[in-house]
């Protein structure tokens, strides 16, 4: 027991990291359709910018996160405004993705041209003893991020429902010509989706740092894994792609445990290959409404 | 256009014939055997790209699992010369055709799948085959060595030359199937699958069918490309047939061109040179690398190929 | 007047003539070092000392007054680049010998270049095939520590301690995969059982379920075999699971940087750690005290951070090519030669070097000290 409830907290602490990572895809992905692979990048630019406020400018911890927010919030931003709108008119999904990923190779020049290519690492945001839990230990840190998760999700929710400008950007993805027929400044929308997915990997990479440090290539392994998750979860859906991430968590540390610890990734994988061939369009929505929200 | 005899598809086996010997001079007349392998892998790098091109330009499928098959083709034809003593020509032939079996297991229920799902359900197959070489291949992620160097009857390929004239020739003749495919019937079809699925279907084409067989094509081109390079640099491990790999061939083929079959050859030689004139910029190369590519893709997102051909057409009319 | 002027510039010139001359024709040594991708916390202090080096004898006159010139490629941890890098180096820049590749994968792969160039190579990666069989690596020396020898003094170490069962963590790269191969065959000469055999990838996140796993097998203590920031997310696991059991690193443990990340979480873990790590705690008879002194206080007076165990290797590759080529002049074959026979009971940085036509890489376990972090500091276990 004592044994299972470790092995599970274990995942549940990967699996925020992945839920995360997943939606920040899925704020892009809704808006715009792209599959930004650039968000990886993101995250270590919020991480390896929080150190830099927090350690070396030492600046109170609330103010040094704001700061990283508001800055891989204006990374996503630039990215936009000098890769995605450029392209926008060609409209070849392969096209944009390709570009994502041109980006985060630049991306990552330029992180290792400022941090080097040492692992950085800084104080939680809560520093007292783990938390033991019928014999099993769970980091605060992890809480946290939990904490944030649901946040994340609430905002997003009433944020796309009740205000003017979230259902814009939701009509936006519905039918874009239809969105700017209506007066919706359209590539504003697409930008605002950028904006918003930098700042939310930003915040994952804040976040996540204190429990698995970052350094400047961290970037590709996340991205591979949130990607997987909002996949198994079903592209489009918030709820889905975050319940993704913690399934994908849960499930490689139980397979780590219970079944060999050198084969958890490639098992987890065949899963949701197994997983995609029956439902394509992820575990928590049906193919018909995977083709409502979309097209 | 009137003054010409020659038919759009005899042109372009011309213009294979003159890249042809364009790069086996170049072969010949240079001798500086660091440059001689830059073009060696990109020759490899290129048999791999036209698989993927074949696969993305006629069938308009993705593909991010190619790693896979380039690692299949290289393990299974080491492992086979290594450990079994399989004269290194068979153990080719056997690595590549498993690998083309292989390759149906997971076209036919992979290519029910479109898009974004297609290109995770691929990704999540290539990352497979990497961790079980890491776990199950011989030496683990430390990989294994002194594989045996290829053999043309008596004759072994032992310097760069014999391997640029080798896998030059290969993908020539790999090419030259490919246009002929490109341009039959069969390529047209597959062409139009591009534009409409339903359309097809109402005409009776088997459209999965057609699907499974270029997949299988495009693993077995970059599958013979990965048994080559297992022979050519004599060591193999998990790390080079990582996700990375798939990935540079998705630039090699949209910085070279998708439209055309032209932008493998193109894109692979430029993106295998690219990091070789970096050198100079030492660990920072990176960043110019990345900014290359972001830029190539933002101002020829027709690729390469494409401005040849505008070029072409405007200094050399005599090509029209 | 304008007579003893116009002699005076003839001087000069003759002067800076033979001044180009001694400077004209440097001798180049080439390096593949992994300066980027995964394994570049091992090429930086690598590529450091060597710049390091270089200048230091290049300001000291030279090797028999004439330059050196060390031409270090990037290998980008990647096999491939590693090749071609051999090549350039090789068929362009013609050097007379060969320092790196850092890892063991990319030394695999060029030692067949090499060999067939004839070109003697010092790689600064630890895999035991790198130079064994001897009889088909003729050309190939290392300065980097077989696995087996940290193996073995940490075996050694639990011997003495009485612990019989242990759990061991390796990371699923090469440097992770040679130890693991050297725990497992070494274990049954020691009298030691491995109780659990656990794996991780890089970059994962949470290897709690791993050590979690290897102490409920029964293991009295966990060795951990890996670099870079994983193995700091396994000593804070192992310091928040509280498992009661000690926990014992590779040598790749030894950086301060490590313990700066780990916090308190790094107090008492074990690790045998090259004496670079400890320079300062030695006593001053030690033979390897004043050098070690003089290359610590040079790099960090430089590069203004630590060493480290790697940086060691690739000073102690360089130092015996420059006494090789003082002795034997820039020949590939005769330094070759120097190499194997000359190098006796020869103090470097990562121990006492010996070479022979039957050892390549002369060094063994008791290059290595066993170091436990007391008080945010490295402690010598005797």
């Amino acid at each position: 027991m004592e044994l299972f409830l470790q092995f599970l907290f274990s995942g549940i602490t990967v699996g925020a990291i992945y839920a995360l990572i997943a939606l920040g895809f899925n704020i892009v992905y809704n808006a715009t359709s792209i599959l930004n692979l650039a968000q990886g990048e993101f995250l270590v630019f919020g991480g390896l910018l929080m150190w830099y406020f927090l350690e070396k400018l030492n600046l109170p911890y609330g103010f040094s996160f704001l700061l990283a927010l508001g800055a891989t919030g204006f990374v996503g931003l630039l990215m936009e405004r000098f890769t995605i709108r450029p392209l926008q008119k060609t409209a070849d999904p392969l096209l944009l993705i390709l570009i994502t990923i041109a980006f985060s190779i630049l991306l990552r020049g330029i992180l290792m041209f400022l941090f080097g290519k040492d692992p950085y690492g800084y104080r939680p945001i809560d520093e007292g003893p783990p938390l033991i839990i019928f014999g099993a230990i769970l980091q605060r840190q992890v809480l946290w991020i939990l904490l944030f998760v649901v946040l994340t999700l609430i905002f997003l929710y009433l944020f796309f429902n009740c205000t003017m400008i979230g259902r814009a950007m939701k009509a936006c993805s519905v039918d874009k010509t239809s969105a700017s027929l209506m007066g919706i400044n359209t590539s504003q929308m697409v930008m605002l989706s950028f904006f918003l997915s930098g700042i939310f990997a930003g915040l994952a990479g804040i976040l996540i740092t204190p429990i698995t440090f970052i350094e400047y290539d961290k970037g590709p392994l996340l991205t591979i894994k949130g990607f997987t998750s909002a996949i198994l979860g079903g592209l489009g859906s918030n709820w889905g792609v975050m319940a993704g991430g913690f399934l994908l968590g849960i499930l490689e540390s139980l397979i780590a445990g219970y079944v060999h610890s050198g084969l958890k990734d490639a098992l987890a994988l065949l899963l949701m290959l197994i997983m995609l061939l029956f439902r394509p369009a992820g575990l928590f929505q049906s193919a018909e409404q995977a083709r409502l929200r979309k097209l | 256009m009137k003054d010409t005899i020659l038919n759009p598809n005899t042109k372009t086996y011309i213009y294979l014939l003159i890249f042809y010997i364009v790069i086996l001079s170049a072969g010949f007349s240079i001798k500086d055997p660091y440059i001689l392998t830059i073009f060696v892998f990109a020759g490899l790098n290129a048999l791999s790209a036209l698989g993927l091109s074949l696969l993305m330009g006629l069938a308009g499928q993705i593909s991010l699992g190619h790693n896979g098959f380039y690692g299949l083709g290289a393990y299974l034809s080491a492992i086979l010369s290594v450990y079994y003593k399989v004269p290194v020509l068979l153990s080719i032939v056997i690595a590549v055709t498993f690998t083309s079996l292989f390759a149906i297991l997971l076209a036919i229920p992979a290519l029910r799948l479109k898009g974004h799902y297609l290109a995770v359900a691929t990704l999540g197959f290539g990352e497979i085959i990497y961790l079980l070489l890491n776990e199950w291949g011989p030496g683990g992620p430390s990989g294994f060595g002194d594989i045996p160097r290829l053999y043309l009857g008596a004759i072994e390929l032992s310097s760069p030359l014999h391997f640029h004239l080798f896998v030059w020739t290969l993908f020539a003749v790999a090419f030259f199937f490919s246009l002929n495919l490109a341009n039959s019937t069969y390529g047209k079809v597959l062409r139009a699958l591009h534009a409409s699925e339903t359309a097809l279907r109402t005409l009776g084409i088997n459209i999965v069918s057609l699907k499974v067989k270029i997949f299988i094509l495009s693993a077995f081109l970059t599958a013979l490309s990965g048994a080559i390079y297992a022979h050519f640099v004599t060591f193999v491990s998990p790390a080079t047939f990582s996700v990375f790999y798939s990935v540079l061939l998705l630039m090699m083929v949209m910085l070279g061109g998708i439209h055309s079959l032209w932008g493998a050859p193109i894109g692979a030689l430029f993106i295998t040179f690219l990091p070789e004139t970096l050198r100079p910029f030492k660990e920072y190369d990176i960043l110019i690398y990345g900014l290359i590519l972001t830029l190539g893709l933002i101002f020829f997102r027709k690729g390469i190929i494409h401005l040849l051909e505008v070029g072409a057409k405007r200094w050399l009319p005599f090509l029209k | 007047m304008i007579l003893m002027r116009l002699c005076l510039f003839l001087i000069f010139l003759f002067l800076f003539h033979v001044a180009t001359y001694a400077s004209k024709e440097p001798i180049k040594i080439g390096a593949i070092l992994s300066i980027t991708g995964p394994a570049s916390f091992i090429g930086e202090p690598e590529k450091n000392t060597l710049l390091l080096l270089a200048d230091q004898i290049n300001k000291a006159g030279g090797i028999n007054g004439r330059p050196v010139q060390v031409i270090i490629e990037d290998s980008k941890s990647d096999e491939t680049q590693a090749v071609l890098s051999a090549k350039k180096l090789i068929e362009r820049d013609k050097v007379v010998a060969i320092i790196g590749p850092s890892t063991t994968g990319e030394s695999m792969a060029v030692i067949p270049i090499v060999t067939q160039a004839k070109i003697p190579m010092i790689s600064l990666a630890a895999g035991t095939a790198i130079t064994e069989p001897v009889s088909e690596r003729y050309w190939i020396f290392k300065t980097a520590q077989y696995d087996r020898s940290a193996v073995e003094a940490i075996y050694r170490y639990m011997q003495k301690k009485g612990i019989k069962k242990v759990g061991i963590l390796t990371i699923t790269t090469s440097f992770g995969d040679q130890g693991r191969k050297a725990l497992l065959e070494l274990a049954p000469k020691f009298g030691i059982t491995i109780v659990a055999d656990e794996r991780y990838k890089p970059k994962d996140k949470d290897m709690s379920v791993q050590l979690m796993k290897a102490k409920n097998a029964g293991a009295e203590a966990i060795i951990n075999w890996s670099v870079g920031p994983e193995q700091v997310i396994v000593v804070k696991n192992w310091h928040s699971l509280k498992l009661g059991i000690p926990l014992f690193q590779s040598h790749g443990w030894g950086s301060k940087k490590n313990i700066e990340l780990a916090g308190p979480s790094a107090e008492g873990v074990i690790a045998p750690l090259s004496r670079i790590v400890v320079w300062d705690k030695l006593p001053d008879n030690h033979p390897q005290k004043k050098i070690l002194r003089d290359y610590y206080m040079a790099y960090t007076a430089r590069f203004k951070t630590e060493p480290g165990t790697f940086g060691g290797h690739a000073y102690d590759a360089f130092m015996m090519l420059v006494e090789a080529i003082r002795k034997v002049g820039p020949d590939p074959a005769k330094i070759r030669d120097y190499i194997e026979n000359n190098i006796k009971n020869w103090p470097g940085v990562s121990g006492i070097f010996n070479m022979s036509p039957k050892d390549h890489c002369g060094l063994d376990h008791t290059s290595f000290e066993m170091v436990i972090v007391r008080n945010r500091d490295w402690e010598i276990l005797h």
